[in-house]
């Protein structure tokens, strides 16, 4: 339990490059947009950060019905994992979307609905960890907790489409969309590579994270059934 | 021509931002972590001296 396995060393080093790569291209690679200035290339990791979100709350929904399936522990532990990362990674999406619109929109914030839908959301799994905090029993938190994170995960694709169901100014840069929105930007081939470099930096960041803190997760039962045994 | 608008603070706010956060969470990671071990270590001498028979039985 104590060693760091030599897997997840190698991968901490893989993350990290990749980290150092994509911070790179965003610096000295990516163009400056020729309207909005530097403040554009918050928008690499912008994106990755809200990707990353998604993905550990889609990962813990998925973890959540294994749970209900096969009533196995580890699940309850990748599920809390991914959830956990993924609310720092929307907490830095939603922060950087803030500086962007500051000097773009001319406010730090605006009920605008992809703004909102992400605001619920983390507002929703950071319910979920109240939610574990005020249940004693390990099986019935984890019971609960598969729950919740199923039905939350609806929060998830009410904010990835917001932007293109409802009538929004945030601006859809992938798949197109109203380009008089302010903020509004065409990709040129360099955008894109930094955008990919970056969406696989934060992927792999997600996994080696992940990966501590399932380790965590264990060390922090090994401990708890130490305690119950000591104290039975 | 027209010059792009002058926004490299909030571009170094929002990286500054974005690391932090990320280095927060390690730090909160590696302080759990510690936490747990020592935790461990100490249950662990507990459960020893339990198990050890006592000098005077």
């Amino acid at each position: 339990m104590g060693t760091t396995p030599r897997t997840l060393v190698v991968m901490d080093v893989i993350a990290g490059l990749a980290l150092a790569v994509a911070t790179g291209m965003v610096f000295l690679y990516a163009p400056l947009e020729r309207v909005m200035g530097a403040v554009q290339k918050v928008f690499y990791f912008h994106v990755a950060a809200g990707w990353v979100g998604m993905l550990g709350f889609g990962l813990a929904a998925i973890a959540g019905i294994a749970y209900l399936v096969t009533r196995q522990g580890r699940w309850d532990l990748l599920g809390v994992a991914a959830i956990e990362i993924g609310l720092v990674f929307t907490l830095i999406n939603v922060v950087t979307g803030m500086i962007w619109a500051r000097p773009i929109w001319n406010t730090w914030w605006t009920w605008d609905p992809r703004l909102t839908t992400a605001t619920i959301m983390e507002l929703v799994y950071i319910a979920y960890l109240m939610l574990r905090q005020g249940i004693e029993e390990p099986e019935r938190r984890a019971r609960f907790s598969a729950v919740y994170a199923i039905v939350g995960f609806l929060s998830v694709p009410l904010t990835f489409f917001s932007i293109r169901i409802f009538r929004t100014i945030h601006p859809v840069v992938l798949g197109g969309g109203d380009p008089t929105v302010t903020g509004t930007f065409s990709m040129t081939p360099r955008m894109t590579q930094t955008l990919m470099v970056s969406l696989a930096a934060f992927s792999l960041l997600f996994v080696a994270l992940l990966w501590h803190r399932v380790r965590l997760g264990k060390l922090g039962e090994r401990v708890e059934q130490l305690r119950l045994k000591l104290q039975s | 021509m027209d010059q792009p608008a002058n926004t490299v603070n909030y571009f170094i706010a929002g990286y500054i931002v974005i690391f932090s956060a990320m280095l927060a969470y390690l730090i909160s990671l590696v302080v759990r972590w510690r936490n747990l071990r020592q935790d461990e270590d100490l249950l662990m001498q507990l459960e020893a001296e339990q198990q050890r028979p006592r000098a005077d039985e």
